[in-house]
């Protein structure tokens, strides 16, 4: 064998050696990507219950990107209607965004946790700073929903809220969500990041369950 | 090994370089499956190894075709740079260099180890044990020619 043929050859092994496992280690991680890791019980949810197909966002209430794809994500839940529903998840990669996303929380104790989410987005400019969040000016982005606030600071402490917060957190670091927003299409994620991406993964799944 | 070594053209050199291209390519091509495929965060340090791993994989096949013995100078003092920082990222994951002195504060920590085969193979090791390789072969295929 002349040194070309040999060189030829070998590049060609290594190259064939790295597709194939790319394309074993995305099967396995797509089996591994365990449902109940997923979804939970008692995470917010804007949409029908009994949707067939469901939409796991996770999201930073500080990411830009996040609120760029909010009006997507609600025109998707219109154009289908009845079968698809988005359940949110926090993964709150920002500085500061841990309080915030708390604060969230516990606008949602007192029913208004959407409410309080697109305000947030609106009004992102005004809390988020350098990439930071500024959550005592979040909070006070956040008076206008007439929260009662005494409550709201009592429950921005319940170990239950925070323990929300967390198994949100760690089941982002199983799931490998390292920016955000994250979609999953029941169970599928986006083959790459974009708008058009989101609309037709959610498009085959409403044509795969109906 | 000799027998096999004189039958690919009779310069011994070129066998060690062309089984340190292997090993330089292989690095390359692992490196990205780290992470692109299965998205493990690149530290400032790796970026570092990186820069001295990659260009190697073609100042090697360059210096392969033709034969070009003074491609083990080029090589050497990237493996060299490459090295060194494999080393102090080491030392740093191994706790020896203190958190203070790490080039990485912000964003991603280079301190932290994400992969760890048999226990203590995590990727600075993997990176170190490779820069080591390339450099024993390239002193060999410099010696083999010189002669």
């Amino acid at each position: 064998m002349n040194r070309k043929t040999l060189f030829i050859s070998v590049a060609g092994l290594l190259l064939l050696v790295f597709a194939g496992a790319v394309v074993l280690y995305q099967q396995s991680a797509s089996e591994s990507r365990n449902q109940s890791v997923l979804e939970r019980e008692g995470a917010p949810i804007k949409g029908p219950n009994d949707a067939k197909v469901t939409i796991v966002e996770f999201f930073d209430p500080a990411c830009g990107t996040c609120r760029d794809f909010y009006p997507l994500v609600k025109r998707l839940i219109d154009r289908y209607p009845g079968k698809v529903r988005v359940m949110v998840r926090y993964a709150p990669l920002h500085a500061g965004s841990d309080q915030v996303v708390r604060m969230l929380e516990a606008a949602r104790y007192q029913g208004k946790f959407w409410q309080a989410l697109e305000l947030l987005f609106r009004s992102q400019d005004r809390w988020v700073v350098n990439h930071k969040s500024q959550p005592m000016r979040a909070l006070t982005v956040m008076r206008v929903l007439g929260l009662d606030m005494e409550r709201f600071s009592a429950d921005m402490n319940r170990p239950e809220l925070v323990q929300t917060i967390q198994r949100d957190v760690q089941d982002g670091q199983t799931l490998n969500v390292r920016a955000t927003p994250e979609f999953f299409v029941n169970g599928r994620p986006m083959p790459s990041f974009g708008y058009d991406q989101l609309s037709r993964l959610v498009e085959e799944a409403v044509a795969d369950a109906y | 090994m000799k027998s096999k070594v004189y039958s690919l053209g009779g310069q011994p050199g070129w066998t060690l370089l062309f089984a340190t291209w292997i090993v330089v390519a292989s690095a390359t091509l692992g490196s990205l499956f780290f992470s692109e495929v299965m998205g493990v965060p690149v530290c400032v340090l790796c970026w570092y190894q990186r820069i001295a791993m990659y260009p190697l994989v073609l100042i090697l096949a360059i210096g392969l075709f033709p034969y070009d013995p003074k491609v083990v100078r080029y090589a050497g003092a990237l493996a060299g740079v490459g090295w060194l920082s494999a080393m102090f990222h080491v030392l740093l994951v191994a706790g020896i260099i203190p958190e203070g002195v790490q080039p990485c504060v912000q964003g991603i920590p280079c301190s932290e180890t994400h992969i760890s085969l048999l226990g203590f193979l995590n990727i600075p090791v993997m990176s170190l044990s490779t820069f080591t390789l390339i450099g024993v072969l390239l002193f060999y295929a410099h010696r083999m020619e010189s002669s």
